[in-house]
């Protein structure tokens, strides 16, 4: 096996004085998918957030593609543009089209002709099958739709690593199929992925580990079929029993 | 036909409710109006009390009349939803009617049938109402100030250059569009300050030097309006930014900055821009006196568009920062092109009251000696041949600042409008 394209060691994180993660140890090789479970308040989001340093963590070392995140702007940058991230509330720009959402990065940030920037973002939205909706605003779109805008434009960005930050918790349930169709479909293409989700029809059928959270420690982490099929801590077998 | 129910206008018999409310609000007007105009009342023959309250009554027991829901004309059922809902309403709108009436004679012939335009000394104002005359003969001292006469066409063609050049951005050529926030940011304010230095000032190309201290009036107005409001938006962006940093210098800094303008009265910022700040500054150095005027003024008011702007960068979502930079924008990258767009948007109406407001503020420069529109009509008011029009002076000024301003929050509405992409 290769090396790991995330390495986490002893990462701890505080709000204040309140700790949210405990010494976690993860490590991520390439084209593998992961997802996250947990109880609401376990730290996944805060885990996840971490990686492209959204949120500092205070202790152990976080290394993304060979890079150690640090205080430095520049490495932090350069890790951001190579890990995409897809969030809840989709987070799309509201004054910008659906087509200017996914090409302002690959513009400012990777210097892509403009041109390549729109054929890349037609390229992507014609695979989560959004391409007709190009010339529209976001607030236009329904949250199935905008949610699948907010894939493309982080894989516009051609990231090597995609995070997911419970993708389908803030849709209506027709529209949570849509959305996971999407993500199988980049799954299947050998994208590296985190997925944090309750949605575990597509954990079985995508992921290679599974990773329970509480209380901001890795209780569990197993093989997809091992975790589901013997789960070996308690906590692990209580949530489940709840979510299944 | 049916039972007619004096208390209860009903639909059924919607004609004789309506023609007899209508004519019974018509008699009430009338009462009304005649006794606004020609000062006659046709109730006189009522007791004294009565006759006072009799077209209150009769409108009131009108509008009762006409007061029929869902009655299918359509501007009928406007009225009454609007302004007739109930008794209470009736009489409010009544009385409000009767006082628009009753202030109209005074105000018609104060303004044009007892007013004077003709003649051009203050003899020819014989009338007792307003003397237009007055602002007739010093129109030119209010708009152009102590600008020499024979030198005026250099501020109109000045003006209007800088109104054509501010079109460019409704040319529909495309390769244009992209440089129009370059253009409107950078190059038409250099453009505005090389024609106003070379044109209005002089001194070069054989034109006539003018000093500032006689430029005035409305032409000096819209000088000073217009470089404020091109200096204090980018400052004020900057300290909003700055005041939202994480450097600590960088936010003391800021807000430093914007507490003490924001703390001290414009006028006292004009006195010492004026006469305490040239003493800090080296002897050979000169700075005029209306550059130090526009930057106290842009300053000041940068203070206030500052805090504008942070209260717009604060109803944005945590999430759009997060978006920006999990695409890997820095910090100018994700501000210029995800927030700002956003916030400046949401805080078009408070900017637009700022700006207002500066407008305003701008006779203020008279305690440095420069006279704009309002300095100038000070100073003609007191001129020895012309005392006693101060009125016609200032209700003038008014209606020029009243269509100044009225044009610009216009103008701040099309812009919410033009920008409406969501909610």
């Amino acid at each position: 096996m290769s090396d790991p394209i995330i390495k986490i060691e002893g990462m701890n994180k505080w709000f204040g004085d309140f700790q949210v993660l405990k010494d976690i140890d993860l490590e991520v090789e390439k084209n593998k998918k992961i997802v996250v479970c947990g109880p609401s308040g376990s730290g996944k989001s805060t885990l996840i957030r971490c990686i492209n340093r959204l949120e500092e963590h205070q202790k152990g070392t976080i290394i993304v593609d060979g890079t150690e995140l640090t205080e430095n702007t520049k490495n932090i940058e350069a890790i951001r543009a190579e890990v995409g991230m897809v969030f809840q509330q989709f987070n799309l720009f509201p004054h910008l089209s659906i087509l200017d959402n996914c090409t302002l990065a690959p513009v400012w940030v990777k210097k892509m002709p403009k041109k390549d920037a729109e054929e890349l973002a037609m390229k992507q939205l014609e695979q989560v099958q959004i391409a007709d909706q190009a010339k529209k605003f976001p607030g236009q779109l329904s949250g199935g739709q905008q949610q699948r805008c907010a894939i493309a434009r982080a894989l516009c960005m051609e990231p090597k690593i995609m995070l997911f930050d419970e993708p389908t918790s803030a849709l209506d349930p027709e529209m949570i199929k849509e959305v996971l169709d999407a993500m199988v479909n980049l799954a299947k293409a050998g994208m590296t992925m985190i997925v944090v989700t309750h949605e575990m029809g597509f954990a079985k059928e995508v992921a290679d580990e599974v990773i329970f959270m509480d209380e901001g420690m890795i209780v569990e982490k197993a093989e997809t079929k091992d975790f589901f099929a013997n789960p070996k801590n308690d906590r692990t077998k209580l949530f489940l029993s709840q979510i299944l | 036909m049916n039972k007619l129910n004096f208390l209860r206008p009903d639909i059924e018999n919607i004609k004789t409710y309506l023609y007899l409310g209508i004519f019974l609000i018509f008699i009430s007007i009338l009462d009304v109006s005649l006794n606004a105009f020609f000062n006659t009342n046709i109730t006189s023959f009522l007791p004294n009390f009565i006759s006072f309250l009799l077209p209150l009554i009769l409108g009131t027991v009108g509008l009762h009349f006409i007061r029929i829901e869902f009655s299918g004309i359509k501007n009928l059922d406007l009225l009454n939803k609007n302004i007739n809902t109930n008794a209470f309403n009736a009489v409010l709108t009544l009385l409000i009617i009767f006082a628009i009436i009753k202030s109209l004679p005074a105000f018609l012939s104060w303004f044009f049938i007892d007013a004077t335009i003709s003649g051009d000394t203050k003899e020819a104002c014989t009338g007792t109402g307003a003397c237009w005359t007055y602002i007739k003969i010093w129109l030119n001292r209010f708009i152009y100030g102590m600008y020499p006469n024979e030198l005026q066409w250099r501020i109109n063609i000045s003006f209007i250059a800088l109104i054509a050049l501010a079109f460019v951005g409704l040319l529909p050529s495309e390769k244009i569009k992209k440089f129009l926030t370059l253009y409107y940011v950078v190059i038409y304010p250099v453009i505005a300050f090389i024609l106003i230095y070379y044109l209005i000032s002089g001194g070069a190309f054989g034109l006539v030097w003018v000093e500032t201290g006689a430029w005035g009036g409305l032409s000096l107005t819209f000088i000073v309006s217009f470089f404020c409001l091109i200096f204090c938006f980018p400052v004020g962006m900057f300290l909003a930014l700055g005041r939202r940093s994480d450097l600590p210098t960088v936010r003391y800094i800021s807000v430093g900055f914007i507490e003490f303008w924001r703390g001290v009265p414009l006028i006292t910022v004009l006195f010492m821009s004026s006469v305490m700040f040239p003493m800090f500054l080296p002897e050979d150095f000169f700075m005029d006196k209306l550059v130090r005027v526009i930057i106290a003024i842009s300053l000041f008011e940068a203070a206030y568009v500052a805090e504008v702007i942070r209260g717009g960068l604060q109803a944005l979502p945590r999430g759009q920062y997060d978006a920006a930079k999990s695409l890997g924008m820095g910090y100018w990258k994700m501000h210029i092109f995800v927030i700002l767009p956003q916030a400046l948007k949401l805080v078009i109406p408070g900017i637009a009251n700022t700006f207002l407001a500066l407008v305003k503020d701008t006779p203020l420069i008279f305690v440095v000696g420069l006279l704009e529109i309002v300095g100038m009509l000070n100073l003609a008011k007191t001129n020895p041949k012309w005392l006693g029009y101060a009125m016609e002076g200032y209700v003038f000024a008014a209606i020029i600042f009243w269509i100044i301003c009225y044009a610009m929050s216009k103008y701040s509405y099309n812009l919410e409008i033009k920008y409406k992409t969501d909610r």
